[in-house]
């Protein structure tokens, strides 16, 4: 996915070539990862459960990329799901103009034009406002993500039929390839039970494809110049101004990239879901978006997919389970549960940053930004240039 | 000291020898509505060592901040190797390999020393085998540091920060280095090494541009000095003569 952009950004000295070691791990982990979804559908015939892999898996890119913005290059962004928005409905408009001549590889080509609109609305964005401090910044981001749905309700140059969502009601979105053909003929026998392939299946497969591309390019970004600069601007600014780091275009290129990849999940989720209107688009969803990756461990891609899970599958796991009739719940027990989801990540939150503010799965870099072993580097971080200058000259350090 | 107004002996200004390297020619700095530099011109030429001397709060950071592009001057010029360079961004100014060690040891507080140094090269992308040399000079001159090469920044004690700055500050590979009070806060033993270094810098080629409240130490090394007091040059000369002049040795080293 963002391989070609990223790459156009990272003269490396040090890059080399894909080691077959890494490649034999990631075809591995790849079969496992589709396996396991095959072997729980067949076991208890639920195809719902292949349903909840895929939003999740959705969730996990979405989360990967915001991570690049909030845990790589520390800029609070809480308007993060307008770039899914601007994938979803670049993906969809321009889509169903040309699906006539596209057919099955609709989704696949609207890849393109999504990550376009995502990161393109990221530079938008980014280029005026990034010069502003941290929590200006998050407000910013807030309005416009508010702005960008609120212009999709209200059917803006009509393009996105306002409320009612895309696509218009006497038209279906194209089915990829292949996806009829693998339903009609793939079913077969496994030790746990029955397996039919399922349209779920189909996307799960293609979910889990650009989760692995967004983590390779994400590892590769860590060890680049792009990523160093990162870090020192996170540590100090001055500093890395210093050291020759152009602060605003590094910013730019970390809200691009993040933007980039909300794009591709973007208009991955409309194509799943065959329909796409502005309430998967609110302010909430940018909140869980960013729970997930604090509560996962921000900058941790270990971290992000387990908070994933625990934020977007459990939730999504128990009404799953309600809806088939599995767990006997009365309908407002349902609703009931859904109302106090935001109750209960509340409290997680909060128990979050008090017990374990680095997350489930935190990155080592990020555990030692929070935790300093040295209560030296947290006072030095805290003076402004003034301070150290007076401080330091009425005491005298050791040596 | 705050006698600004006391009429200052000028010493007559020496011109160097070797090419001008940098120049400040009536440079007016503001923040805000502040004016904090009246006015300044300042030459520094190939091979030297210059100083900037005066009291806290002269605006001697305020000349570095705005060489290195961090501010930019209302009025005035400044121009490194002939090309004009104020208003400029401050990576730009670094990418002409015009080099500020920030006050107040501003290194990366949770990389390692090596990868504190690695970061001062971050421009240096065409250079990999001379970044690799001036390591080792780097680590030449701070034997302190290559022991402590894989320990992180923030856990150093205050001298070997300093080194660590100006260390990261050489990986730049500076045509002209600026060090802004290199000595506060250090205990006198280390003062004496981080001046012996900065000698041993400008005798490898390195022009330098010091920034000092400890007037008697940056006198003694450097070959012109400039005085500043309430954001103008009041005084100006070769350092040894600056370290004779009788408001200097009453105002800045206090002596009666
Ligand atoms: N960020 C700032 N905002 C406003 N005034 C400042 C700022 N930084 C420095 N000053 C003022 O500018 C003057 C020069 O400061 P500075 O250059 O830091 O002095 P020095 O480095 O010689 O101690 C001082 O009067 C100081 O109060
Ligand atoms: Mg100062």
């Amino acid at each position: 996915m963002a391989d070609t952009k990223a790459a156009a950004v990272m003269p490396t000295p040090t890059r080399k070539k894909l080691p077959p070691k890494t490649i034999v791990a990631y075809s591995i982990l790849a079969a496992v990862l589709v396996l396991v979804p095959v072997l729980v559908q067949s076991a208890t015939g639920w195809e719902f459960i292949v349903r909840i892999f895929v939003i999740v898996g959705i969730w996990v890119l979405l989360a990967l990329g915001l991570n690049i913005v909030v845990g790589y290059a520390g800029l609070l962004d809480l308007g993060y799901i307008a770039f899914y928005a601007m994938g979803g409905y670049a993906g969809v408009i321009i889509g169903q103009a040309v699906s006539h001549w596209t057919g099955g590889a609709t989704y696949f080509l609207m890849l393109i034009p999504a990550a376009l609109a995502g990161a393109l609305t990221g530079v938008a964005l980014g280029f005026p406002v990034l010069r502003l401090r941290g929590d200006y910044l998050a407000i910013v981001t807030l309005g416009f993500g508010e702005i960008v749905r609120i212009c999709l309700n209200n059917n803006l140059f009509g393009l996105s039929n306002g409320a009612s969502g895309l696509p218009y009601g006497n038209q279906v979105m194209a089915l990829p390839f292949g996806a009829q053909w693998l339903q009609d003929n793939i079913r077969f026998q496994t030790p746990l039970g029955f397996f039919q392939f399922g349209p779920n299946m189909y996307w799960y497969v293609i979910v889990v494809m650009l989760v692995l591309g967004a983590i390779f390019v994400i590892r590769r970004l860590d060890d680049s110049r792009l990523g160093r600069a990162w870090v020192a601007m996170r540590e100090n600014e001055v500093a890395a101004e210093a050291c020759g780091i152009n602060i605003r275009t590094q910013k730019l290129w970390a809200f691009s990239l993040g933007a980039l990849s909300g794009g591709i999940a973007g208009v991955t989720f409309a194509y799943v879901q065959q329909f796409i209107s502005p309430e998967s688009f609110t302010f909430m969803e940018s909140v869980f978006v960013v729970c997930i990756i604090v509560i996962g461990g921000m900058g941790s891609i270990k971290g992000v997919i387990a908070g994933a899970l625990l934020i977007k599958g459990v939730p999504d796991l128990i009404q799953g389970l309600a809806v088939a009739g599995v767990l006997k719940m009365p309908a407002e027990m349902q609703s009931l549960m859904s109302n106090y989801r935001f109750l209960v990540f509340g409290l997680l939150m909060v128990v979050m940053m008090a017990v374990r503010p680095q997350g489930i799965i935190p990155s080592s870099r990020r555990a030692r930004e929070l935790l300093p072993e040295d209560g030296r580097i947290l006072a030095e971080e805290d003076m402004q240039e003034w301070d150290v200058e007076n401080r330091a000259n009425t005491e005298p350090d050791d040596v | 000291m705050s006698d600004t107004t006391s009429t200052t002996a000028m010493v007559a200004p020496v011109t160097g020898s070797g090419a001008l390297v940098l120049q400040l020619k009536n440079v007016h700095t503001f923040y805000g509505a502040i004016e904090a530099l009246k006015g300044i011109s300042v030459d520094v030429r190939e091979g030297e060592i210059v100083t900037l001397i005066g009291a806290n709060g002269a605006g001697k950071s305020t000349t570095l901040k705005t060489i290195s592009g961090l501010l930019a001057p209302k009025v005035g010029e400044i121009t490194f190797m002939g090309e004009k360079i104020s208003g400029m961004k401050v990576h730009d100014v670094a990418a002409k390999r015009v080099v500020q060690v920030p006050e107040g040891r501003r290194i990366f507080p949770r990389m390692t020393v090596e990868e504190n140094l690695g970061m001062g090269a971050f421009l240096r992308t065409k250079d990999p085998e001379g970044v690799k040399s001036t390591l080792e000079l780097v680590y030449e001159l701070f034997p302190r540091l290559r022991e402590r090469r894989a320990q992180k920044g923030g856990t150093l004690s205050g001298g070997e920060q300093q080194m660590l700055a100006m260390g990261r500050g050489m990986m730049a590979d500076p045509k002209l280095l600026m060090l802004d009070e290199p000595s506060m806060g250090l205990a006198p033993v280390v003062v004496e090494t981080i001046f012996e270094t900065i000698e041993t810098l400008n005798k490898a080629g390195i022009t330098i541009l010091l920034v000092e409240q400890n007037a008697a130490m940056a006198l003694a090394i450097a070959d012109r000095g400039y005085v500043l007091e309430t954001g103008s040059v009041v005084l100006q000369g070769p350092g040894k003569e600056l370290l004779h002049d009788e408001k200097v040795r009453k105002t800045y080293l206090g002596e009666a």
